[in-house]
């Protein structure tokens, strides 16, 4: 789970994390406003979507008056930003966050993730901020400092002082360099974060260290601790049919290809979307029903798939293991009498009575195609819909 | 012979009283000698009580001392999984096959720090478990599909091990022991360990390896499979069609920075000389036919 900006430096000073002052705003009104709270004598106009690289974008811009601000607030809300994160259909700004300008000397990078290899949270910093981390790993991997963090001891004081050290932190501020590093160990445990990045850190002309950005990404599984993750999720940042199919247990992500797809399991999922790209079609989803694919998760596969018109025909690969096959056909028939099929459907079962599912669905009076074997079902279905 | 479980393991079931966990002990029981092999379950305050005729104890520790167990299957609910784990290795377990799926991240950090200085081995969270065919089942796979024989199998999912599993069986090619290692991005044993456990048992004759997006496991197993491997590895790498950025289904199972695609996996393992098929319908027949020879 994904939140704004705003939100996550919300979390960051609860920490410690020293950040500048700003609000969240909604509207032009909101956002001069913000100006009159905020005081100061320039102010920066953010983008609050949940993508990066909104600063090339046109998403960031310096208000050094009250007419910029003005400008900037009403160019940028509503405005659609295409950004390497967003894809090339975008995402419209329904938020901004109006900060107080900084006095920037310096700027940095850290960020704290999770590495797999070594199972260990791992801060990760450079002198090299506000660009593209990835590119400097890719140009200068010398200039990467990380910190693979004991699990049962934290980040020590020693190593955020050293960290803080090698990515430039002046002298003066080193002490408020480790506070930092060391809080910001402490919000990504705190909050269950998988991904927590601050680019920049900036230091100022006075020697602060203060969080200029802030990202921050959650860890679904542990949303038992987090009572208050519901209010800060937007769910205008989400894809609606991922939204509608989380309603129904079902784990969905929408594609351009034009074959749906509705698998058991995630890894059969993926393979079943390769096999109709190898065969020559491209999967309009990723579609996981879950172990259990009853009639109820099957109508709202069918629905989700459906509402897409690029969608010219939908393959259903599933592995009945504890679930029986004769079970998940009867889901299927009931299925598709009550979502009234048009296109194509092809459907493979395979597994635990599995006879008897075929059978159930040859004797339907629906219009579908028995597939035996996967590779039968994606050339079947790649067949139907060129 | 075969890896990491036979018939003569003794196995605790922890959250047997659960949905989850009665239902699949009853089927695990069922399956070849599961009869002798599952000896007790453990849920906190129900010591005392029978589930499918097995005693239920309130720790691990006392099922131990009891029955004698040496191997863990944990269902116990994703709030509660990782100290379940934690449990099962204070009281000395050999191997805890952990099948829930949804334990936080955090979680899994310190529960595998805590894991290193001992001597219990563990797989998953998140996966299907551990099949010896003809011996036993510890998990949730379709027990049937199964033959035994001489091809082991390593995955990170479950639906698509069982696919790899009947392709092979309706070959007529048996498997030694199949595991399923999860789809979480901190679990047990990796593919490389399990690979490696392949190569030395006498009973596994080829592998057949199954990957996915995400991490870098494949291309750390690949490392070492160029430089030791002795018997012929079949691969397949699920997610060539999967976008960036993406969390499919599994946890793990994202690209990320641009790390962790199919292309570099594919790539690594071709390079360690494993056969590679990105069909994943052929994974039984490039087996059958790189063993021919």
């Amino acid at each position: 789970m994904k939140i704004h900006e705003y939100q996550a430096k919300a979390r960051l000073r609860e920490y410690g994390i020293r950040t500048p002052k700003g609000v969240p705003c909604f509207s032009v009104d909101e956002a001069m406003q913000a100006a009159d709270t905020l005081g100061g004598d320039f102010w920066v106009v953010k983008a609050q979507i949940h993508a990066g690289g909104r600063g090339k974008a046109g998403g960031v811009k310096l208000a050094r008056n009250r007419d910029e601000l003005k400008e900037y607030a009403t160019e940028i809300l509503g405005k659609v930003l295409v950004t390497p994160q967003t894809g090339p259909e975008g995402q419209e700004v329904r938020r901004l966050y109006i900060e107080s300008g900084a006095d920037i000397a310096q700027e940095l990078y850290v960020g704290a993730v999770v590495d797999r290899s070594r199972r260990r949270v791992t801060l990760m910093a450079s002198s090299e901020g506000g660009t593209e981390i990835e590119e400097v790993a890719e140009a200068t991997p010398e200039k990467i400092h990380k910190v693979f963090v004991q699990p049962d001891i934290g980040l020590t004081r020693d190593e955020a002082l050293q960290l803080s050290e090698n990515i430039g932190i002046p002298k003066a501020s080193l002490e408020q360099g480790a506070d930092f590093m060391m809080n910001l160990y402490e919000c990504f445990q705190g909050e269950d974060a998988s991904l927590l990045e601050v680019n920049p850190l900036i230091v100022t002309g006075d020697g602060d260290v203060i969080a200029l950005d802030g990202k921050m990404n959650f860890d679904e599984n542990a949303d038992f601790r987090h009572p208050n993750w519901p209010e800060l999720r937007d769910t205008d940042e989400e894809d609606p049919n991922e939204i509608e199919a989380s309603k129904y247990g079902l784990s969905y992500i929408a594609l351009d290809g034009s074959i749906g797809c509705l698998v058991n399991g995630a890894g059969l999922a993926m393979a079943t979307m390769d096999i109709i790209k190898l065969y020559g079609s491209e999967p309009a989803n990723f579609l996981d029903v879950g172990g259990g694919a009853t009639a109820e998760q099957v109508t709202g596969a069918f629905k989700i798939m459906l509402s897409s018109s690029q969608v010219k025909a939908i393959m259903v690969n599933i592995f009945g293991g504890i679930m029986r096959c004769d079970v998940i056909a009867e889901g299927l028939v009931q299925a598709a009498k009550e979502v009234g099929l048009s296109i194509p459907l092809i459907v493979r079962l395979e597994g635990t009575n599995v006879k008897k599912g075929r059978q159930i669905l040859e004797e339907s009076g629906i219009a579908l195609t028995v597939a035996t074997t996967m590779s039968d079902a994606a050339q079947k279905a790649v067949a139907a819909v060129k | 012979m075969a890896i990491l479980i036979d018939k003569n393991s003794k196995v605790v079931t922890q959250g047997i009283t659960g949905n989850t966990g009665s239902f699949h002990t009853k089927h695990c029981i069922e399956y070849a000698f599961g009869d002798q092999a599952f000896v007790a379950g453990v849920t906190p305050g129900k010591g005392g009580e029978m589930v499918e005729d097995v005693p239920v104890y309130n720790t691990v520790a006392e099922a131990r001392k009891e029955t004698g167990c040496n191997v863990s299957v944990i269902y116990v609910p994703p709030p509660y999984a990782a100290a379940a784990i934690d449990e099962a290795v204070e009281a000395e377990m050999e191997l805890v096959i952990c099948i829930t799926e949804g334990i936080p991240v955090r979680d899994m950090i310190a529960t595998s720090h805590r894991l290193r200085e001992t001597n219990t081995t563990l797989i998953g969270p998140n996966c299907p478990g551990v099949i010896t065919p003809d011996e036993i089942k510890i998990g949730i796979m379709p027990g049937y599909i199964h033959k035994k024989g001489k091809i082991g199998v390593v995955s990170r999912s479950g639906t698509l091990t069982y696919e790899v599993v009947h392709q092979l069986t309706q070959l007529g090619l048996g498997q030694s022991t199949c595991v399923g290692i999860g789809g979480d991005p901190v679990n047990g044993l990796k593919h490389l360990d399990v690979v490696k456990l392949f190569n030395e048992d006498p009973d596994t004759d080829g592998v057949v390896l199954c990957g996915e997006i995400g991490g870098t496991d494949e291309e750390e197993c690949a490392d070492w499979i160029a430089q030791n491997m002795t018997k012929p590895v079949v691969g397949f790498i699920a997610g060539v069609t999967a976008p960036p950025g993406k969390r499919m289904g599994h946890a793990g199972a994202i690209i990320s920075g641009g790390k962790g695609t199919a292309a570099e996996k594919i790539k690594a393992l071709q390079n360690a000389g494993v056969h590679v098929t990105e069909n994943p319908a052929d994974i039984g027949e490039l087996m059958q036919s790189v063993l021919k020879g």
